[in-house]
């Protein structure tokens, strides 16, 4: 055994720290909360009220705007549809408005991040760690704390989902700016270019390929954790698995669990035509 | 003072230099630095001074630092000791928007691998440094279609670099470093990419651009021959330190050490010899002046050309100045003996 004097007693100043923040910061995070819980029902309530062909549509059109294909458009459209047919269009609405505003968060943050993971040496050597632990760390840990800060439902839902989805936008904007050719870097400082025009003029264009990549990830991810947040309240496809689970209704989990796929799919068609567009447009340039 | 000045230079690749510094300018060598101290001596106790108008060749093998002193001159890298004059000016007192407004106004760099931005077009790429210098989109086009079709490219506005072979991108690339209208250009291997017959077609674009703009080149290269075409003065680097400076006839005739020597063996010498360097000079105490039945060749022409005039005319040629003076005399065995040398 152990012996016990050794141990630390880490969970109670954990507890004292999220006591204190909830005591001397629960305004501020409660105004955060209700900031993000407002754009969420407003996004939620815009995708549940249209009208299911219009959404389809838009998708439709987002999916051709990016491969330029019949066929994938075609495909994903229907891929839309049998979610409707298997009677889970008004969850997979939720869910969908849950993913928007979590991979939306996670890409304002990751890029920023990113970019300065790439410029920053320092910066980088506190990162890495952290993200590694941000996807190794098991999501109800800090579900818990987020549940105390921000009480049940949606919004501990995006925290815990921006926690875990943001680290590849992160990790490839990082990547992809490193990996810029450095004889063109070279030739842009060579002509004078100060470091907002080098970012802006040629590491993100080239970079590009490689942060679409890291947004498709993201947006992977947050999809996989919309079952998981469904345990502390967020609404949509996840509670239809948890609910399955529950009832051992095994039929009403498959059903659930096919949506989250096809809704996956859908997302990863269109994020991976986006990357390759924008691969061709950093090599040739084909306006994306 | 000439135009650029180098004075001293030192660089230390690694983390702690100081101390590998110390050795380097006691005269220690480079590998038993690199043992002592871990530290790479990239370039030890380097002095150059470039004249305005010249093309200054910098010949070396890889690993010699010629890429890294080209480097020096617009400060993309750092020395660790030492001092760089352009016109008088310190450059590595300048503050960051001092050293891009210089590089703005002043340099134009091609590179080997040519640097080009694969997501604009050819337009775009030539254009690059004057939008870096804000110059409003209509005059930077103008400018850049201008040496576009300069440089023979006219028509390929709109392509992308990866549709281009590498002799267009190269012509690319130094047509992006001329719109701005620098004063010293900055080519490092800028024709070592390219395929024989393309890196001598450059060589002679180069040339007859220089005889009309006549900017101050510093041109980088592994290829004794390239560096025997271009230059008006040649610098021979080797492990990081100077070992010649001459002009081209000087390194071949008089070669400082071993290494040149190496080096001259075996390049074509009938390229590099002129008359001047080879004629017996007519002075006012030898009465040889010549013979009026002799052909005249000019003092610059090299020893290639005047071989089958020697030949044809046995008896002798009469070397002129360009005021036509003669100022000596060639026979055909001094002519041989040149090439046989």
């Amino acid at each position: 055994m152990f012996p016990d004097k050794l141990n630390i007693p880490l969970g109670k100043s954990v507890n004292a720290l999220v006591d204190w923040l909830v005591v001397n910061y629960g305004d501020a995070f409660e105004a955060f909360a209700d900031a993000l819980l407002t754009v969420l029902v407003w996004l939620e309530h815009l995708l549940r009220a249209a009208p299911w062909w219009l959404v389809i549509a838009i998708i439709a059109a987002i999916a051709y705007h990016a491969s330029r294909s019949w066929k994938t458009t075609l495909g994903l459209a229907l891929a839309m549809v049998a979610i409707g047919t298997l009677g889970l269009w008004d969850k997979a609405m939720q869910t969908l408005a849950l993913m928007i505003i979590a991979t939306g968060l996670s890409v304002i943050i990751g890029i920023p991040v990113g970019i300065g993971m790439a410029m920053s040496n320092k910066l980088r050597a506190v990162m890495i760690p952290l993200l590694d632990m941000m996807q190794t760390m098991p999501s109800f840990v800090y579900l818990i704390p987020a549940l105390m800060l921000f009480g049940l439902g949606k919004v501990p839902a995006i925290i815990a989902t921006v926690i875990y989805a943001s680290p590849p936008v992160i990790r490839l904007t990082d990547l992809g700016i490193r990996l810029v050719d450095k004889e063109v870097l070279e030739a842009s400082r060579s002509f004078g270019a100060s470091r907002g025009q080098i970012l802006w003029g040629v590491q993100l264009p080239l970079a590009l390929p490689n942060i679409m990549a890291g947004i498709n990830q993201t947006t992977m991810m947050s999809i996989s954790m919309v079952v998981i947040a469904s345990m502390i309240g967020a609404r949509g496809l996840g509670e239809q698995v948890l609910t399955g689970i529950q009832r051992l209704d095994v039929g009403q989990g498959v059903e659930a669990g096919i949506a989250i796929v096809l809704l996956a799919v859908v997302f990863d068609r269109i994020g991976q035509s986006y990357g390759k567009k924008s691969r061709h447009s950093a090599k040739a340039g084909d306006g994306a | 003072m000439s135009y650029i000045d180098i004075r001293n230079i030192y660089k230390i690749f690694g983390p702690n230099p100081q101390k590998a510094l110390t050795l380097a300018q006691k005269g220690e060598n480079k590998n038993d630095i690199l043992t002592q101290t871990g530290h790479t001596v990239g370039l030890s106790n380097v002095s150059l001074s470039i004249e305005q108008g010249e093309t200054f060749v910098v010949m070396g093998l890889s690993g010699s630092g010629k890429s890294t002193l080209i480097r020096h001159l617009n400060r993309l890298i750092d020395p660790t000791a030492g001092e760089i004059l352009f016109g008088g000016e310190n450059i590595l007192n300048m503050t960051t928007a001092r050293l891009n407004a210089f590089r703005r106004a002043k340099l134009g760099m091609v590179f080997q691998r040519f640097g080009l931005l694969p997501h604009c077009t050819v337009l775009d790429n030539v254009a690059y440094g004057l939008k870096i210098q804000k110059t409003d989109r209509q005059k930077r086009q103008d400018a850049a279609r201008k040496w576009i079709e300069r440089v023979g490219l006219a028509g390929y506005e709109d392509s992308f670099p990866d549709e281009l072979s590498g002799g267009m991108q190269q012509r690319v690339g130094l047509a992006r470093a001329l719109t701005t209208n620098p004063e010293v250009l900055l080519m490092d291997e800028a024709f070592s990419a390219l395929d024989p017959l393309i890196r001598s077609d450059m060589q002679d674009e180069l040339m007859k651009l220089q005889s009309e703009l006549h900017k101050t080149i510093v041109f980088i290269t592994h290829d004794l021959d390239e560096a025997l075409k271009l230059g008006d003065r040649i610098a021979i680097l080797k492990d990081g330190a100077m070992i010649q400076v001459g002009r081209p006839e000087e390194i071949v005739m008089k070669p400082a050490d071993d290494y040149v020597r190496a080096f001259t063996r075996d390049i074509n010498r009938s390229r590099v010899l002129r008359a001047k360097t080879l004629m017996m000079p007519i002075d006012d105490n030898t009465q040889q002046a010549g013979s009026g039945d002799w052909p005249e060749i000019a003092a610059d022409m090299r020893l290639e050309d005047i071989l089958p005039i020697a030949i044809a005319c046995p008896a002798g040629i009469n070397v002129v100045n360009h005021k036509q003076q003669r100022i000596g005399t060639l026979s055909k065995d001094q002519v041989i003996a040149a090439l046989a040398a």
